[in-house]
């Protein structure tokens, strides 16, 4: 990381400190969701942008966690911070487990094996011999935690530091992984999947630990989802979950650990402005803005931030050169 | 018995709609190798066209044959105006652009006509015509689907365009070279699959009721059926739906219930896309690495 770029990440996570200080509670809710949205669009980064397989589907192991996180804290009086390891670990299985057969699928079917699971989900959280403990289509509700330690924070306020902080965490371990000899290896199987193996790389194990390590991080966004919005159930885990996960990602930018923060505040905050015009507004401007972006801008915000960044160095050098 | 017979007439009733929506799929996929997420949502807007002109006062089949026509003129536009720009992009971009397709329908209806759940009128009788174990409805949407298919057939077979369409879907470089026009082949053959998606959504409306997000699970049948006959072989998609549709009626009622019905499909889908990806009567593609 060159020091611009430590003195960027320094200041956006001073003013992500401040920020519940500043705003209202909702929207301190709001924010929580965008970092929790944050995490899962990271997760289904790395297997889409940077290893190159198309899920459609990840709005299941979202859903997974979610449910993981409720069944855990509703059954069996687990505290919250505990089911996150949990969900995590759930997940991370879940999807290595998926992973195995879609390694014999590309592009394409990939992206139609996923999306069946995705459409199919809701029905099987439904199934009524495991309604003892998803509680069929009533769902779970939850509640709210309360700071711990005597802080003086309300819930919102605790429950957004809590997840402002699992984010930094799951921010830098994808940093690191993704700069180290497996993020290489996931870029290599994308790009040149032969070279890749010729030069000894596992791709079978790679993909499906990648495929594991996105729907881990996608499973624990699910669980600190299902905690801040304190409710599961089935109908809320459509198809539509995983388009809005492919939707941030392309919108936010593909290969781009930044990107996943551009996506996750668009797709919070873009309906909460549309839906102001119709119920159906948020997901004709989500279509929309989809089309425009893979038309005119396929690197995404986090592609045009990097241009514009760029661009203005480049003219600040040429002036400083001249006399 | 009486009750498995039941049970495999309706299926092959339902079995006749996905049929119709994955020899859309097909047609599409053998012309260009995509997949086309968005065929439920194209053929649910045409359907929802149709509930327009049937409730504008147009008595039923005018109103059929009109909407057959629209959902083709529809079917044409979306490949000129929104497939044309990503024909030789990646197939991340393709999937964006279909998924895009999809929300943007879906929303669109969602917004003209409301979510709220509409019923459909079907053109067949009330009472049954063909004997008390398929609804007369049941009977008609087989009978609907294999005029459907009759007609693909015989234009296909016997029409210098539906020989010309094949040349581009085969092998569009020397399709070109004797003049053909590729480009507006492709669209021909999106128009056509619109087409005849809108007639599975008129023929499955009157069963599932008309919303939005009606063809969800419809969709995911076809896709089976077509995994299963093989992507890339009507016939295959044809006989796939029929199975696919007797199949989930059967599992629905004696085996697992229906609210795992939709689970049939996922684990058909992926059951042949990892065991036999070229399905029952699929070409075996073999790549040279």
């Amino acid at each position: 990381m060159s020091r611009r770029q430590m003195i960027v990440v320094a200041l956006v996570l001073l003013a992500a400190c401040m920020l519940p200080f500043v705003v209202s509670n909702y929207r301190t809710f709001q924010f929580t969701l965008a970092l929790v949205y944050a995490i899962a669009l990271l997760g289904l980064n790395m297997l889409t942008g940077y290893n190159g397989q198309i899920s459609l589907g990840h709005g299941a192991f979202y859903a997974i966690g979610a449910y993981t996180a409720a069944i855990l804290m509703d059954q069996y009086g687990v505290p919250y911070w505990a089911t996150i390891p949990a969900a995590a670990v759930v997940c991370l299985i879940a999807g290595f487990l998926f992973g195995l057969p879609a390694l014999r699928l590309e592009g394409l079917y990939l992206a139609l094996a996923t999306f069946a699971l995705a459409v199919s989900l809701p029905a099987l959280l439904k199934y009524h011999h495991l309604e003892q403990w998803t509680g069929g289509v009533q769902g779970i509700v939850l509640l709210k935690p309360d700071a711990p330690f005597g802080l003086p924070l309300n819930p919102d306020q605790w429950l957004y530091f809590f997840t402002l902080a699992i984010t930094v965490l799951m921010f830098v371990l994808a940093w690191n992984i993704l700069r180290g000899r497996m993020g290489h290896a996931m870029v290599a199987i994308r790009d040149q999947h032969i070279a890749a193996e010729a030069m000894g790389i596992h791709t079978a194990m790679v993909k499906s630990m990648t495929f594991g390590i996105s729907a881990m991080y996608t499973g624990i966004a699910g669980a600190l989802g299902a905690i801040a919005i304190q409710f599961v159930a089935p109908d809320s885990f459509n198809i539509f979950v995983s388009i809005m996960l492919l939707v941030g990602v392309v919108i936010g930018g593909l290969a781009s650990i930044s990107g996943a923060i551009y996506g996750a505040l668009f797709i919070q905050f873009v309906p909460n402005i549309a839906d102001a015009i119709s119920k159906a507004a948020p997901w004709a401007i989500f279509g929309i803005f989809l089309l425009g972006f893979v038309y005119v801008m396929p690197m995404g915000i986090a592609g045009a931030v990097r241009m514009a960044v760029a661009r203005l160095t480049r003219k600040a050098q040429n002036q400083a050169a001249k006399p | 018995m009486q009750e498995l017979l039941h049970q495999v007439l309706a299926g092959l009733a339902t079995g006749g709609i996905y049929a119709s929506l994955a020899l859309a799929l097909v047609m599409i996929y053998q012309a260009t190798h995509l997949v086309n997420f968005a065929q439920g949502e194209m053929a649910m807007f045409a359907t929802y066209l149709a509930w327009s002109l049937i409730n504008a006062g147009m008595p039923y089949w005018p109103a059929f044959l009109l909407t057959v026509v629209l959902a083709f003129v529809l079917g044409v536009v979306i490949e000129r105006v929104i497939i044309r720009p990503v024909e030789n992009a990646p197939v991340l971009a393709v999937v964006v652009v279909f998924i895009a397709l999809l929300v943007i329908l879906n929303s669109v209806t969602g917004w003209i006509y409301s979510y709220t759940i509409k019923s459909f009128p079907s053109p067949f009788p009330a009472e049954p015509i063909f004997g008390q174990y398929v609804t007369s409805h049941q009977g008609g949407a087989i009978g609907v689907t294999l005029v459907v298919l009759l007609l693909l057939f015989l234009f296909f077979r016997y029409t210098p365009l539906g020989l010309a369409m094949r040349a581009a879907a085969q092998n569009p470089d020397s399709a070109r070279l004797v003049g053909i026009r590729v480009g507006w082949m492709l669209a021909l053959g999106w128009g056509l699959a619109a087409a005849v998606g809108g007639v599975a959504g008129m023929m499955v409306a009157p069963i599932v009721f008309l919303d939005p997000n009606m063809m969800g699970g419809v969709l995911l049948y076809a896709f089976a059926a077509a995994l299963v006959g093989g992507i890339d072989n009507p016939a295959g998609a044809v006989f796939g739906g029929f199975l696919v549709g007797v199949l989930e009626n059967l599992l629905g009622a004696f085996v697992i219930g229906n609210e795992l019905k939709l689970a049939v499909a996922l684990v058909l889908i992926i059951g042949v896309l990892v065991v036999k990806p070229s399905g029952f009567f699929g070409k075996v593609l073999v790549t040279r690495v």
